[in-house]
């Protein structure tokens, strides 16, 4: 595994030479460490696809600045992001689903996850001659997953749906086939609202799908969902609205039917927030809350508590504490749902945990 | 054949150390790649031994890894498109190498090349956008007393195996059919001659230069169907991604290389990881046995022609 990761950074570095195309020899990508000395750092990090816009905005922007320093990202998703974190071939990771006890025991070291944004995932659908605007509950979908409810007119979706006649289509699944942070979103909530489904399905970024088709990225599973009529599948909700594929409203743990909006992912991590434990390690699917979107999750930068490179960790937190205060703007900008305050209060404690000398 | 080797010259002493190193390097680079894969799976070739090779559970939740329907829908969509390929490959070939006139040769061959030249994720994303929609069109349309027939079972999703072979085929289709053309090329004129001077039709003519060409022509369409094995993006774009090991063409399956290409950048636990890591030594393993057994197919059949050409030499010698 260590020598996947190395040849995964020395690809890297190849093609970073190889990018930046200058006169500078190979050798001084690697010594940024040696040239922060003189305040220029090159900080590097790899992990989670679903925050990439943003964070690609965020290190551009905090670049700007502070010109001297400059973060590379690699989206190379949230599994490689944590492989390469504990191999340390990256300075800090990213993911979407919160490291498991068992990956925070294979590295050398304290890893701290520190929640940067809020995602949330949508189920989206494809019913031709229907205008109106599904409802849906976390069993029933999970019962649409699982493959026992098969077609749209089912008794227990018509409840859902009082007033509108849902046709006598038949379902078809369709899901991620790639290993997906938004996956983990998904099937996370399912297992929360459905027992059966946490113990036929269970809860990773790839998953035993027992029905359906599976798609690849977001666009592979919008793109089945489109072209097949009765289709449910479920992408990233920033997806889902900047297509303009419709997407149901999921009824919540107060009973409310609630569609995902910046607003409404904010108002499950409050929700959430009450009982957010110190490590920040928490699912925030399901969360209470009349307001609440129940398929909602915060992302994660993971950093090491004690980092062997001082001079990049003052950076890293500097620039946390800008991406938490200033930074969130932009994320609202792009679609991203913003961390509620009290989050960030524990959050701005919790950085100071980080040993900079 | 070794060349003579001249003493005392050093340009000549580094030409032929030169040129051995890169063959050495290459099948050091086919053996180091088999030993890190195996390597690199240890974990779940411990854990699960033929069994891997065996069961259908694959999942990554429950630490149940079994590459049989991988496996299936690899060989499976990879026949198909050979199936589909090679008759229209080989049309293509005779075509321009026997009867097309001088100057649509250029042209034709020209765009038969053209069809390798395209990146797979284009094929895959004409796959979902055009080929898709058109696949299910065509099994909404199945008539009422084929739907019993194991083949054409399944609700009309478009993505399935027949999306993947039908795609596999069109990407297959310029490499048998280049390698086919050169083959054929290289038959002798006098052949062609000979037969035409014996009354020959073009179509016997014809035969008989596909006759002379077989090994040749079973090379590229071995060819063919190593590169349908191993094709990745096209494939998990169009194929549906479902592990399941059905004979219906309608029904969504899987391959290892997609199963790889989708599973490996999020895969996070060592067992996990070990366990796509086999898969890749399976699919390996697989391409290997499926060279060998062609070349060894290919390799007696040479010396089938050579052992009768001796015969008729020694024939003729004792008349």
């Amino acid at each position: 595994m260590r020598q996947l990761g190395l040849g995964v950074a020395l690809l890297a570095a190849v093609t970073a030479a190889a990018c930046s195309g200058s006169s500078q020899p190979p050798a001084s990508q690697s010594s940024g460490a040696a040239g922060s000395a003189r305040g220029a750092a090159q900080i590097t990090g790899a992990g989670a696809t679903f925050p990439n816009p943003l964070y690609s905005k965020w290190f551009s922007d905090y670049n700007k600045l502070h010109p001297n320093v400059e973060i590379n990202y690699q989206s190379q998703g949230s599994g490689a992001g944590i492989r390469q974190l504990i191999s340390r071939t990256v300075f800090f990771g990213a993911t979407d689903g919160p490291m498991t006890d068992e990956q925070l025991k294979a590295a050398s070291d304290r890893i701290l996850h520190f929640p940067t944004v809020l995602g949330a995932v949508v189920p989206v659908y494809n019913l031709p001659n229907f205008s109106g605007e599904m409802k849906v509950s976390g069993p029933v979908l999970a019962e649409i997953i699982l493959g026992n409810i098969k077609k749209w007119n089912d008794p227990a979706l018509a409840k859902l749906n009082p007033g509108v006649t849902l046709p006598a289509t038949d379902i078809t699944v369709v899901h991620r086939s790639d290993g997906s942070g938004t996956t983990f979103i998904w099937v996370d909530y399912l297992s929360k609202v459905s027992p059966a489904f946490k113990s036929k399905v269970g809860v990773d970024t790839s998953v035993s799908w027992p029905v359906g088709v599976g798609g690849k990225g977001n666009e592979g599973v919008a793109g089945l969902v489109r072209q097949t009529p009765g289709a449910l599948g479920y992408v990233e909700s920033i997806y889902a609205q900047q297509n303009k594929i419709a997407y149901a409203a999921v009824e919540n743990s107060a009973g409310a039917f609630v569609k995902a909006s910046v607003d409404s992912v904010t108002a499950a991590a409050a929700g959430a927030a009450a009982q957010l434990p110190d490590d920040f390690r928490v699912s925030i699917t399901n969360a209470p809350g009349a307001d609440a979107y129940p398929i909602a999750s915060f992302t994660w930068i993971l950093l090491y508590e004690n980092p062997e490179n001082k001079a990049h960790a003052t950076v890293m937190v500097d620039f946390l504490k800008w991406a938490l205060t200033d930074g969130q703007a932009s994320a609202r900008e792009l679609g991203y749902a913003a961390l509620p305050r009290a989050v960030v209060d524990k959050e701005m404690i919790a950085l100071q945990k980080i040993r900079l000398q | 054949m070794a060349l003579p080797f001249v003493k005392g010259r050093s340009d000549e002493l580094i030409f032929r150390g030169g040129t051995g190193v890169f063959a050495v390097v290459l099948i050091a680079l086919v053996a180091a790649i088999g030993v890190e894969l195996y390597r690199q799976s240890l974990l779940s070739i411990r854990e699960f031994g033929w069994q891997f090779w065996l069961t259908d559970t694959w999942d990554p939740v429950a630490g149940q890894f079994g590459a049989r329907p991988f496996i299936w829908g690899t060989l499976y969509s990879s026949i198909l498109a050979l199936i589909i390929a090679t008759p229209i490959a080989l049309g293509i070939a005779i075509y321009i190498s026997e009867l097309a006139p001088v100057r649509l040769r250029r042209p034709l061959v020209f765009l038969t090349e053209l069809l390798a030249a395209i990146p797979s994720i284009v094929y895959g994303l004409w796959g979902i956008f055009v080929l898709v929609p058109i696949v299910r069109q065509f099994e909404i349309a199945t008539p009422e007393w084929l739907k019993g027939v194991p083949l054409f079972t399944g609700p009309p999703l478009g993505v399935g195996m027949l999306a993947a072979a039908l795609i596999l085929s069109i990407m297959v289709i310029p490499f048998t059919s280049s390698v086919a053309r050169e083959v054929l090329k290289a038959v002798p004129q006098a052949q062609r001659e000979g037969a035409y001077a014996l009354g020959a039709t073009p179509w016997e003519a014809i035969r008989m230069a596909l006759f002379y060409a077989r090994t040749g022509i079973i090379g590229a369409v071995m060819l063919g169907f190593g590169r349908a094995l191993g094709e990745t993006m096209a494939v998990t774009m169009v194929i549906g991604n479902n592990p399941q090991i059905t004979w219906s063409l309608y029904a969504p399956q899987y391959t290892m290389s997609a199963v790889l290409a989708n599973e490996f950048a999020e895969a996070a636990g060592d067992l996990y990881l070990h366990a796509l890591v086999e898969m890749g030594l399976v699919l390996f393993v697989i391409t290997l046995i499926i060279n060998v057994i062609s070349r060894s197919f290919i390799w007696s059949m040479a010396r089938q022609k050579q052992s009768r050409l001796v015969k008729t030499a020694a024939i003729k010698a004792a008349a």
